[in-house]
């Protein structure tokens, strides 16, 4: 899977939990939880949604990885090639 | 058409979930009803056969207006629910923003589903969003009433939450993903259970009289995202387990912002519980929803210098607050549920 089609689905998986919002408008570099708006709640349902989607399981000591679309997406790419949680 | 808020007057029914000739049982989903706060399924409080529906589906009426006919059956067969219909939940919320009839939606995915664009086909002309109006003046007229009618107390406290976020942390790594606890439901658990040493805060007022209830149902503010809030019950927390009672917050959550609460959920709370936590603030002082007694507040959890064993160290702590009826309670009351609560938070590993 390309970092594209990763990223695809990440935001996709967050259109799910924020349909209002504008993801074409997303920064990639800009602090994700704030630009969504998203809580706690949202938070573990997009990990839950992560791991449905790409059979990654991101412990909670990986979630500031997420802090940005960026970081989450270089993240989520390691882990699929075998990288273990960091 | 029940009441599903302290000033609602009026709801327009959707649609019928069931026939004339169904059988139904206490619980089960007869309607679907839009109010100020989305959505919401309207359940059967008796077990029988329905006999005749009397408004149709689209009409507003006012609050106390008989919905339908139940022709009560002792000791009714248990019977399964009707089949709900399959509505994806964008679906869903689109339609109760369309103010969409789904009974009048024609499915077109291959299972037979209605999706939003089966919604928004059905919409045209469209009759405008859910109303933010209408649900920003329905939450002005009981907060006003409850700042008209209720002597609030107000009580905060610091917490040190090292043991309960290091407990959680533990407890998580071992949970697979969809099991993971959130610590709003540990603050929900405390609070169910502090209620036992202080019942007097869970109660309702029933006319001239202030009612304790026996069930702790905790309602759980929710901020929807297109903004307004809800905050229906989650029943008997004080006698479930984190796991369970977790699994009913988040399907909660999830409903409350994309229709389908169930009007039980919404009239029935004996306390609520807010918590700003994620959105910046340290302290929120709720206001008692009528015609509850108390709220409890939580704000977001902050790394403080603290004093433990007479040295200062960094601690993790949180500022629980009571707002409460002072013709129900007093400060000294008060008090004791907010020790209460903290000791409660200080041996998480028991909250199970």
């Amino acid at each position: 899977m390309t970092h594209d089609e990763i990223r695809a689905t990440v935001l996709r998986v967050l259109g799910e939990i924020a349909p209002e919002a504008d993801l074409a408008a997303l920064r990639d570099d800009v602090d994700l939880r704030e630009q969504l708006d998203l809580d706690s709640m949202d938070v573990l349902n997009f990990v839950v949604g992560i791991h449905g989607a790409l059979g990654v399981e991101v412990p909670e000591a990986d979630y500031p990885r997420f802090t940005t679309l960026a970081g989450g997406v270089e993240y989520l790419a390691a882990r699929r090639a075998g990288g273990a949680p960091a | 058409m029940p009441i599903l808020g302290a000033d609602m007057t009026a709801g327009t029914l959707i649609a019928w979930r069931v026939r004339p000739g169904d059988a139904v049982r206490r619980g089960d989903i007869l309607a679907e009803v839009e109010t100020d706060k989305g959505l919401i399924d309207v359940e059967a409080f008796v077990s029988g056969v329905v006999e005749k529906l009397l408004v149709g589906a689209g009409a507003t009426v006012p609050t106390g207006t008989v919905l339908a006919l139940i022709r009560e059956e002792a000791g009714a067969p248990a019977l399964a629910p009707p089949a709900r219909r399959k509505i994806s939940p964008l679906a869903r919320r689109l339609a109760g923003e369309l103010g969409v009839d789904l009974a009048t939606v024609t499915g077109t995915a291959a299972d037979g589903a209605i999706t939003s664009e089966d919604v928004a086909r059905a919409a045209a002309p469209a009759r405008g969003r859910v109303d933010l109006a209408r649900m920003r003046q329905t939450i002005g007229t009981a907060m006003a009433r409850s700042k008209r009618e209720i002597p609030h107390y107000y009580l905060a406290t610091t917490i040190d939450l090292a043991r309960a976020l290091a407990w959680l942390a533990e407890e998580n790594s071992r949970r697979p993903v969809i099991e993971r606890l959130l610590l709003g439901v540990l603050f929900i658990k405390a609070v169910a259970l502090a209620l036992g040493e202080v019942p007097e805060l869970n109660a309702v007022w029933k006319g001239d009289r202030p009612a304790r209830s026996a069930a702790v149902h905790v309602g759980v503010a929710v901020s929807l995202r297109q903004g307004g809030l809800v905050a229906p019950a989650l029943h008997d927390a004080d006698r479930r387990g984190l796991g369970d009672l977790m699994r009913g917050f988040r399907d909660l959550v999830q409903r409350a912002r994309t229709g389908g609460l169930r009007s039980s959920e919404l009239s029935d709370p004996t306390i609520t519980v807010t918590s700003l936590g994620d959105q910046g603030v340290e302290t929120v002082f709720g206001i008692v929803y009528p015609p509850q007694v108390a709220i409890v507040g939580f704000g977001r959890v902050v790394e403080r210098p603290w004093v433990v064993e007479g040295r200062v160290v960094p601690r993790p702590l949180v500022t629980a607050t009571l707002s409460a009826d002072h013709r129900v309670s007093d400060g000294h009351r008060g008090g004791r549920f907010l020790a209460a609560l903290d000791r409660l938070l200080q041996q998480p590993e028991r909250l199970g």
